[in-house]
């Protein structure tokens, strides 16, 4: 095709483009009006079933497989990265040594901030029915809260407090747990995610029935899967070397250095 | 926080930032510089989220946004100039025997 008519075809296709957002931006709502149908609707069924956080509600509660399918999109794309960035033929692992400075302030922030923030992200899972937050916030809270260790300089320590194999078998865990959940509410309830556990009273602490469960499923998998994430980066950065005489990549340089 | 004078001020001032925010990071060219402006960024974008009455979001902006996102692409640059070194390392190697 030629230069003049792949133009064409591109204004022709802005110009409708145009057209139609503009058409759908004259239609929306004002920017913080007070007519709001879904949240009239959303807010009526999560009061339904004792839940105070209305975001958990709709997430874990009236849309359930949406987000099970949310939690299967991380999963996988971890999954994808781990895979992309494991060593391969040509590369080494080699011992890291913890080396350079840390500033002094630096360590105490992270001695006085990493027992700080894994409580902070235990107590945003646990609460994920009652107050804002949930099993994602809170999944990806305790994983930086993890990384501190790193920013204090220590890779060695965050190696030996960071089991790996057990956020590998977490993560999967998660996503089982979730879908199970989603199972027992088709076993025990009136369909797939139903909301089958007895529901308690508004804001307790354990309350909103299958809603904490979900959170703790989505936690384990979001924390591990982060976790899993950032110790590939950090595996390929400080870890993994091409070999002696090896090569970083396909071509004509291979057993150059031999 | 949406209703009132002050409520709109506080949503202006913080889309302003995040717009201010926005352009830094595009128009800073030097990629591990750019992560740290992006940290920044990520920091505006959970102020605005909370004054729009969403500090879920806001929580998880700050973890993702401003400290996770930041450190894979820190950690990326890095690999980059290793490899470029180990590359430049193998080449001198093929000169000097």
């Amino acid at each position: 095709m030629r230069r003049s008519a792949r133009l064409g075809v591109l204004g022709a296709g802005l110009a409708v483009f145009a057209a139609m957002m503009a058409l759908a931006f004259a239609g929306l709502p004002g920017f913080g009006g007070s007519t709001h149908p879904y949240r009239d609707a959303a807010v009526a069924a999560t009061y339904g079933h004792n839940t105070a956080n209305a975001v958990s509600s709709i997430n874990f509660d009236q849309r359930g497989f949406d987000t099970f399918g949310e939690e299967t999109i991380l999963f996988c794309a971890v999954v994808g990265v781990a895979a992309l960035l494991r060593p391969v033929r040509g590369e080494r692992r080699r011992e890291v040594k913890d080396s350079g400075r840390v500033l002094e302030s630096t360590s105490l922030l992270v001695y006085v901030l990493f027992p700080l923030t894994i409580v902070l992200a235990a107590n945003v899972v646990a609460h994920g029915a009652v107050t804002p937050g949930g099993g994602f916030q809170g999944g990806v809270v305790l994983s930086t809260g993890i990384h501190l260790l790193y920013v204090g300089g220590r890779f060695s320590l965050l190696h030996r407090l960071r089991p790996l194999d057990w956020f590998h078998q977490g993560e999967a865990l998660g996503v089982v747990l979730f879908g199970a959940l989603g199972i027992a509410g088709a076993a025990f309830g009136s369909a797939l995610f139903a909301n089958v556990v007895p529901q308690g009273q508004l804001a307790d602490f354990v309350s909103a029935g299958t809603v904490p469960l979900f959170n703790i499923a989505v936690g384990m998998t979001v924390c591990s899967s982060v976790v899993i994430l950032l110790s590939s980066f950090l595996d390929q950065t400080l870890a993994i070397r091409a070999d002696q005489g090896g090569r970083t990549g396909p071509g004509p340089e291979e057993g150059a250095a031999t | 926080m949406t209703g009132g004078v002050l409520g709109n001020v506080l949503i202006a001032v913080s889309l302003t930032l995040v717009l201010v925010g926005a352009a830094a990071v595009v128009f800073t060219r030097i990629p591990s510089r750019q992560a740290v402006v992006l940290s920044c960024y990520g920091v505006l974008l959970s102020i605005m989220f909370v004054v729009l009455q969403a500090p879920d979001v806001a929580l998880s902006q700050i973890a993702i946004g401003t400290a996770v996102v930041p450190l894979i692409v820190v950690l990326s640059i890095r690999k980059i100039d290793i490899i470029r070194r180990e590359r430049e390392k193998a080449a001198g190697g093929e000169e000097q025997p």
